[in-house]
């Protein structure tokens, strides 16, 4: 319990001075908050209007739309949207199984405790695992190759591509989607299967008109949080792919670097998209999550 | 219900194929480095390697400072918050999701352009002004995460009541928040700090951005450069993640055991 001594009594006579103590010790969180997460966040806002000489421009977003950007963009919100998509359905199978599937009870808490896990374990050591994994040396390309005499390299896969990346992001996709996933799970009531079932409902009713509803809205919130979390991620796809695969972060990291584009206010630009895309998809997820909580309470 | 449990396992069973798998591949893969036998010669090269050795030391010193400095301004927020700016409170937790919305390669961006030498704070023109607003970018990443934590930690002690209660002994607001709050959400503070401490040790684009020769980067040239080594140094930064999340989960035990 709270370890304080009684404090050495000084002089109570005097009243202690009225510092605004609150203000002060919020100050510095506030300060920290503007200099490191606003005001380099509204510069390049700023910027992605302007052009070389500082006049108002809507140029640099125009450009935002010539055909390397736009395939840039394009490529992440598939790889994003792909493994958000893949990793909630999948996630949320294994979270129901694990939940309320009737096995054993050690199996929830194993899942819930790796899934802390592999949902951290992401950026450079992910790719060597994938590389070590379904690499062209890769241990399972190697067993396929030798046990079943299937080349996969040969059917057109490669971990360098669309598939290999989205396969790789759901190595932290789908643990992030068990861990948020669960407790909506635990939320379903079982005197609502009960109701169900009295008044005659099948599974599959019970599912359509009762339990998909109520955890339709966390799914949909949840895969939206993952699809954010994708689109920004670069140290994954740039240890895997070096700047072979055109995606959007690898871009702007290139860009960052020296200028590929020879337009400073153009990385800007860029920037802006992303933070538009990620905001748009949070506001959803936040939408979404006020009205889930209507039901699960 | 028979046929619905075997459902259910091949679910779990597929899941967790596919986490083991990969982690069995690097493993084996990382065991490969001599020709024709299994060796931990990968482990040795790379552990011997003075470069792992400085760029590890780097990052958890830079983690350590991060979680100190983090502390340091999210805890009185917090805290004072919960206590006696209520109002403040949305403005404060939308800060917190910033993090979530603006990504690090943006931020990190904002950081290059707006400190750098010819700036009003040129922090990027030292080696020590660059360590610090590292510090700062890891801080914000951590943000989310620390913030949840703590308030977590606040809301399951009663402040209001402990405050008076110190204040009526005498205790100013410092040592209330050192001796009376603090130890109380200990273990929701130690959760935030190895939380932090799994995001930071291997974060690669902030440190790359601001040239620093932190763990990520390094695992990023070792991974360009080398077969074998990557993998080795993929399950060194898996063992170094279980272990944060390890001691969370006896942490978090911990404390519920003591609330019963």
């Amino acid at each position: 319990m709270a370890s304080l001594t009684p404090a050495h009594s000084t002089s109570p006579a005097s009243p202690p001075l009225r510092l605004p103590w609150a203000w002060i010790g919020v100050a510095p969180f506030l300060l920290f908050a503007v200099l490191f997460l606003i005001l380099p966040t509204a510069f390049l806002v700023v910027g992605a209007f302007r052009d070389a000489d500082g006049h108002f421009t809507f140029g640099n977003l125009r450009e935002l739309f010539s055909p390397t950007i736009l395939s840039a963009y394009w490529i992440s919100i598939k790889i994003s949207a792909a493994s958000a998509l893949l990793g909630a359905i999948a996630g949320a199978f294994m979270a129901y199984s694990a939940a309320s599937g009737g096995l054993p009870r050690w199996i929830k808490p194993t899942l819930a405790t790796f899934s802390g896990v592999a949902s951290n374990f992401a950026g450079v050591p992910l790719a060597f695992a994938f590389l070590a994994t379904l690499g062209r040396q890769g241990l399972v390309t190697v067993f396929l190759n030798a046990s079943f005499g299937l080349n996969i390299y040969a059917y057109g896969f490669n971990l360098l591509s669309f598939w290999g990346l989205t396969l790789t992001y759901l190595y932290f996709q789908m643990p992030l989607m068990i861990l948020i996933f669960t407790p909506a799970i635990e939320g379903l009531r079982r005197e609502w299967r009960e109701a169900a079932t009295i008044l005659g409902a099948s599974t599959w009713q019970y599912w359509r008109y009762i339990a998909g509803p109520v955890l339709m809205p966390t799914f949909l919130g949840a895969s939206l949080l993952l699809f954010a979390n994708a689109f920004g991620a670069i140290a994954t796809a740039y240890a895997l792919t070096g700047s072979s695969l055109n995606i959007v972060t690898i871009l702007l990291y290139a860009q960052i670097r020296g200028d590929v584009l020879h337009n400073q206010n153009l990385g800007y630009a860029i920037a802006l998209g992303m933070v538009l895309i990620t905001a748009l998809s949070n506001l959803a997820y936040i939408w979404l999550r006020v009205r889930a909580e209507r039901w699960l309470k | 219900m028979k046929k619905n449990r075997l459902g259910h396992w091949i679910a779990i069973l597929l899941g967790s194929l596919y986490f083991v798998v990969p982690l069995i591949a690097t493993f084996e893969f990382s065991l490969r480095k001599l020709r024709g036998v299994y060796s931990f010669e990968a482990y040795r090269v790379v552990l011997a390697d003075p470069q792992f050795q400085g760029s590890f030391t780097y990052s958890v010193v830079l983690a350590v400072i991060t979680i100190i400095f983090g502390l340091m301004i999210i805890v009185p927020t917090a805290y004072f918050v919960e206590l006696r700016l209520r109002s403040l409170k949305p403005v404060v937790e939308f800060i917190t999701l910033l993090p979530l919305v603006v990504p690090a390669i943006v931020l990190v961006f904002g950081y290059v352009r707006l400190y750098n030498s010819s700036s009003i704070l040129p922090l990027t023109a030292s080696t020590r002004g660059t360590d610090f607003l590292l510090a700062c970018g890891y801080v914000t990443l951590a943000l989310p995460y620390m913030y949840r934590s703590i308030e977590t930690g606040l809301r399951s002690i009663d402040v209001r009541t402990l405050t008076e209660a110190a204040e009526s002994l005498g205790a100013g607001p410092l040592t209330t928040l050192r001796r009376v709050i603090l130890p109380n959400i200990r273990s929701a503070v130690l959760s935030g700090a190895f939380l932090t401490f799994a995001i930071v040790i291997g974060e690669f684009t902030f440190a790359s951005l601001l040239n620093r020769p932190a763990f990520g980067p390094y695992l990023q040239l070792v991974g360009a450069n080398r077969a074998y080594e990557p993998a080795a140094l993929a399950i060194v930064a898996f063992a170094v993640t279980w272990a944060c999340m390890g001691i969370i989960q006896v942490i978090s035990r911990n404390r519920t055991a003591a609330i019963k």
